[in-house]
C-alpha cells in the first residue's frame, strides 16, 4: 500500500559480507562529511525541513499513476531532494528515508542498509546533481532547463542506481552480471521515466506557485564542483563498467572467485582447519538432523516460556506491565 | 481515514517487549550478520537459526503468523537470485530446454539459491519482529546508544513524528483526485486521460506535497524557537545499562557466535 517493493531496495542475503561491509563505510564515509557541511553551512532552519521533506518523500511513494497492465510509476525522490535542499542535506534525508523503510518496514535489509544507503542516497543524490546543474547551466538558467534538468536528473539517478544494484549483486555471486545488469537497467529505465515525469510535474508546481524555491538551490557554493565531479563519475564509471561486465561475466565471476568475495570468511577457517570432523558429525545429514532436534527443543523452550508466564500471571492476577 | 496502519509497532507485554531496546537493537543486527556470515549450503546452521527466530517470535506474544505474512513481501527480491540456479555449473540436476538453448538446473546453483533464499527470509522475520516489538521512541534511544550522530537521529525523529501527518496529507489529496477524476471500477472504462496527463496530475500532487511540507517545517520552525531552540538538539541522558542488560547481551552474543563456529566446523 505505502510501499510497492521495488527491485532497487536489497534485501539482507543477497550481497555478500565484504560486499555490504565496504559498502557501509563508504556511506558512513560521506554521510559524515555530509553531517559536517549541513551543521556548517546550513542555518539550523534546515533541521526541521529536512524531517519533514524526509516525511514528505515518503509519503510522496504512496502517490502513483498507473502506467500499463497493473504496473505504476512513483517516486524514490533523490532527484527532487537533491533540487529543493542541495546535495547534502539531500544526502542525509534520503539516508533517513532509506533507513526508516529498512528498520520499521523491511523494505530492503539491515546488514545491506549501508549498500541501500549507498545506492539510493549517495549515487542517486550525486548523479541527480550533476545532471541538474549541467542542464541548469547550459540553459543559462531558464526556465526550461529547471524542468529539463528535473526530468533527467530523476531518469539519470533511477538509471545508475539500478546498475549499482546489478553491479553489487554480480560482485557478490548472487546473479550473473550479464543478466542482471540488461535486467536491472532495462526495468529502470522503464520506472526512470515514471519518475522523471512526477518529478517534472512537481517542479512546474513548485515553479508556478514559489519559484523562490527553485531559484534558492541555484546558485552552487563551492563544494558543489566535487558534488558535480563525483556525480559525473559514478555515472560515466558505472555507464562504462555495467556493459563491460554484462559483456564479460566471466571477468567479473573470476573477480568474485579469486578475491573470495563469495564466500569472504570461509576461506581462512577451512585452510587452519583443515579436513575437520567432529567426531560422530562428519555426517551432514547427521548435523542436520542434529540441528532439527537442537532447534525444536529451542522451540518447545520458548513455548514453555510463554505458558509458564502466562500461568504465573493469571494465578498473581497482574495487569500486564505497561 | 487515517495513516495509523503504517506503525508496525503492537503493543504486548511479552519479554521481547521489556527487553532494553539497545540490547535488542544490537542483538538483531548481530542476528542477521550472523545468518549473513554463515557459508551457503550450511544446512543445520540455517535450521538452528530459523528456530532462533521462531522462538523469538513466540515469546514476542506477536503471532508467528503475523510475523510470516509481513514477511513474504520482502520476497518478490528473490527473483533477483533465480539466475544463478543455472550459472554456475557444476552436475545438472534437470535440464530445461528452452527454445534452442538449454537451461542446466545446477546443484551448486540450486544450493546457493536455496542458501540466499533462507537467509535472507530468517533475516526479515527478526527484522519484522524488531520493528513490531520496538516503538520508535525506543528505537531513536538505540540509535544514539550505538553512536549515530544527534542530528541525524533527530532527523529520524522528525521524520517520524510528521510521517503520519503527511501520510494522511497524501490520502486526502489521492481522494480529492479520485473524486475528480469519476473513477470507474467497470471493466473497460478509461478515466483519467493520457498516461502524460496522469503523470503530470500526479506530479502535481506530488509538488503540493512537498510545498505543504515545507511551509508546515517553517512553522514547526517557529514553534521550537519559540521554546528556545537554538539549533542545538538537546536530548535527555541515556539511562544506564543493568548488569541483567549486560548478561542477556553477552549470551546472546556468545549463542551466536558458537552458532557460526558450528556452521563452519560441521
Amino acid at each position: 500500500m505505502l510501499y510497492s517493493p521495488e527491485p532497487m531496495h536489497i534485501p539482507d542475503g543477497f550481497l555478500s559480507v565484504l560486499v555490504s561491509i565496504l559498502l557501509w563505510v563508504a556511506s558512513i564515509l560521506v554521510i559524515a562529511y555530509a553531517l559536517r557541511r549541513v551543521s556548517r553551512d546550513l542555518d539550523e532552519r534546515k533541521i526541521p525541513l529536512m524531517g519533514v521533506l524526509a516525511a514528505a518523500i515518503f509519503a510522496g511513494q504512496m502517490l502513483n499513476f498507473t502506467v500499463a497492465g497493473g504496473t505504476s510509476g512513483h517516486l524514490m525522490g533523490a532527484a527532487i531532494a537533491t533540487i529543493l535542499l542541495g546535495p547534502w542535506a539531500a544526502i542525509l534525508v534520503l539516508t533517513v528515508v532509506v533507513g526508516v523503510q529498512a528498520l520499521i518496514f523491511q523494505d530492503g535489509g539491515l546488514l545491506v542498509l549501508g549498500a541501500n544507503i549507498f545506492n539510493m542516497g549517495v549515487i542517486g543524490v550525486a548523479v541527480s546533481y550533476m545532471a541538474y546543474q549541467t542542464v541548469l547551466r547550459l540553459s543559462g538558467g531558464r526556465k526550461w532547463g529547471i524542468f529539463a534538468g528535473g526530468f533527467i536528473a530523476a531518469w539519470l539517478s533511477i538509471f545508475i542506481a539500478a546498475l549499482a544494484v546489478a553491479l553489487q549483486l554480480a560482485l557478490s555471486g548472487t546473479s550473473p552480471a550479464n543478466l542482471a545488469v540488461p535486467t536491472m537497467g532495462g526495468i529502470h529505465a522503464l520506472i526512470g521515466i515514471g519518475e522523471g515525469l512526477i518529478t517534472l510535474g512537481a517542479l512546474a508546481f513548485i515553479y508556478a506557485v514559489r519559484p523562490d524555491l527553485l531559484s534558492a538551490g541555484k546558485e552552487s557554493r563551492g563544494s558543489g564542483v566535487l558534488v558535480w565531479v563525483v556525480g559525473l563519475l559514478i555515472a560515466l564509471g558505472l555507464a562504462i563498467a555495467s556493459p563491460l561486465a554484462s559483456a564479460h561475466p566471466d571477468g567479473l565471476e573470476w573477480v568474485a572467485e579469486q578475491k573470495g568475495f563469495l564466500d569472504a570468511a570461509q576461506g581462512p577457517l577451512y585452510s587452519i582447519i583443515p579436513d575437520y570432523v567432529f567426531p560422530g558429525m562428519s555426517n551432514e545429514a547427521l548435523a542436520t538432523i542434529l540441528a532439527g532436534i537442537l532447534g525444536a527443543l529451542i522451540v518447545f523452550g520458548a513455548a514453555i516460556a510463554i505458558a509458564y508466564a502466562r500461568r504465573s500471571r493469571q494465578q498473581t492476577d497482574q495487569t500486564p506491565e505497561p | 481515514m487515517h495513516a495509523h496502519f503504517l506503525d508496525p509497532y503492537i503493543q504486548r507485554a511479552s519479554p521481547i517487549h521489556r527487553l532494553d531496546p539497545r540490547i535488542k537493537l544490537v542483538l538483531a543486527i548481530a542476528f542477521i550478520f550472523t545468518t549473513a556470515l554463515t557459508p551457503p549450503g550450511a544446512w543445520p546452521a540455517y535450521v538452528l537459526l530459523f528456530s532462533m527466530v521462531l522462538a523469538v517470535e513466540l515469546l514476542s506474544d506477536l503471532g508467528v503468523g503475523y510475523v510470516l505474512k509481513r514477511a513474504v513481501l520482502a520476497l518478490p527480491f528473490v527473483l533477483a537470485a533465480v539466475p544463478v540456479l543455472f550459472t554456475l555449473g557444476g552436475p545438472a540436476l534437470v535440464s530445461l530446454p528452452v527454445g534452442r538453448w538449454t537451461l542446466e538446473l545446477s546443484q551448486p546453483g540450486l544450493e546457493r539459491f536455496l542458501s540466499i533464499a533462507l537467509k535472507s527470509w530468517i533475516s526479515v522475520q527478526m527484522a519484522i519482529v524488531l520493528a513490531s516489538s520496538t516503538s520508535f521512541p525506543d528505537l531513536l534511544v538505540a540509535m544514539r546508544a550505538i553512536r549515530i550522530p544527534r542530528l541525524l537521529v533527530s532527523v529520524f525523529g522528525l521524520m517520524w513524528r510528521y510521517l503520519f501527518v503527511l501520510a494522511d496529507e497524501t490520502l486526502r489529496l489521492m481522494r480529492a483526485r479520485t473524486a475528480r477524476s469519476g473513477q470507474s471500477d467497470l471493466p473497460g472504462l478509461k478515466t483519467g486521460g493520457s498516461l502524460l496527463w496522469r503523470a503530470r496530475i500526479t506530479g502535481g500532487m506530488a509538488g503540493s506535497l512537498f510545498l505543504r511540507g515545507i511551509e508546515r517545517s517553517d512553522r514547526i520552525y517557529m514553534a521550537m524557537v519559540s521554546r528556545g531552540y537554538d539549533g542545538e538538539v538537546r536530548s535527555l541522558p541515556l539511562p544506564a545499562l543493568r548488569p541483567t542488560h549486560w548478561l542477556v547481551l553477552v549470551c546472546g552474543l556468545g549463542i551466536l557466535v558458537l552458532l557460526l563456529l558450528l556452521a563452519y566446523l560441521v
